[in-house]
């Protein structure tokens, strides 16, 4: 007899049902996390094609693996783990590599000491309210993020736009916490730098003393 | 605080997650220096725009197409049984 459930009913009871053979369980988990999963992978590789192919790829990939699931992880971190990692390998095939190591994706250079500092610094002419409806500043933002590196790009994803915690971030991705709020700090300052070029008002713009302690 | 110690605990100022005696400090550095103000402004501005974005809409064909192919493998996986046809 099929298990009723609401769009309350916590993954984890989904989870449980789908283990048991639920199938209508199982998709209710997948129209749960389909677009966010997509939206992540269109914002990691901007290819619609490519961003499909990493959407059903994960939810395979859930299908497969959902008995070892354990549930030591949220289920949507799991999820994003899985997405984030189809989403790599294509960016590294694009690439020429091989590797889909995030591990070696970690520098040494991810450290405080090297952190650029701001240099565009105005108010906005517009809050972000109204800016957030106009098209043209979706491209920027498209185009800004476009420009991170991917590994600040998918901390910077998965922290601010998917709300997981710095803890879950670094869960997902298998990177120190202390990684993940470099990265992230590193995505924040770019991206800051970049929308502000466009969206400050010159008229106040502020110029900062640099202060050289000794 | 200085501008260097402000730029290294933003993030946890920004996601309220300071230290209460250092987030006194940092408001201090910030109430006499605007440029770290507006920075502060902007980061959360910058932000506040990637959350409230319009989600991308996925193309429905490719959705029908994914969700056949789900229920396909999930057949495989659990073969349903003669009483449940």
């Amino acid at each position: 007899m099929r298990q009723p459930f609401t769009p309350e009913t916590p993954d984890g009871d989904l989870v449980s049902l789908a283990k048991a053979g639920g199938l209508d369980a199982f998709e209710a988990l997948t129209n749960r996390y389909e677009l966010r999963v997509y939206g992540l992978a269109m914002r990691m590789l901007r290819q619609e094609h490519d961003a499909e192919d990493v959407t059903q790829q994960t939810f395979l990939s859930v299908l497969e693996n959902l008995e070892g699931f354990r549930g030591e992880a949220s289920f949507s971190t799991w999820v994003l783990r899985i997405a984030s990692h189809a989403a790599l390998k294509i960016i590294r095939k694009r690439k020429g590599l091989n590797t889909v190591s995030l591990e070696e994706a970690t520098e040494p250079a991810d450290d405080l000491n090297s952190i650029p500092h701001p240099e565009y610094i105005a108010d906005w002419r517009e809050s972000p309210e109204h800016l957030v409806e106009r098209n043209e500043v979706r491209r920027l933002l498209d185009d800004a993020l476009s420009r991170l590196d991917e590994k600040h790009r998918l901390v910077f994803l998965l922290r601010d736009v998917e709300g997981l915690s710095v803890r879950e971030t670094a869960d997902a991705l298998e990177l120190s916490e202390g990684n993940v709020k470099v990265r992230l700090l590193r995505a924040r300052l770019q991206l800051r730098e970049e929308l502000t070029l466009v969206l400050g008002d010159p008229k106040r713009q502020l110029v900062k003393s640099h202060h050289h302690p000794a | 605080m200085k501008c260097e110690e402000l730029l290294a605990m933003l993030n946890e100022y920004v996601d309220g997650t300071v230290d209460p005696a250092v987030c006194e400090e940092f408001e201090k550095h910030m109430a006499g220096c605007n440029p770290c103000q507006v920075v502060v402004d902007n980061i959360r501005q910058t932000i506040t725009l990637y959350q409230d974005g319009e989600p991308y809409a996925m193309p429905v064909q490719f959705r029908e197409k994914m969700h056949d192919a789900l229920r396909k493998k999930w057949k495989e996986k659990f073969p349903p049984k003669s009483f449940e046809d």
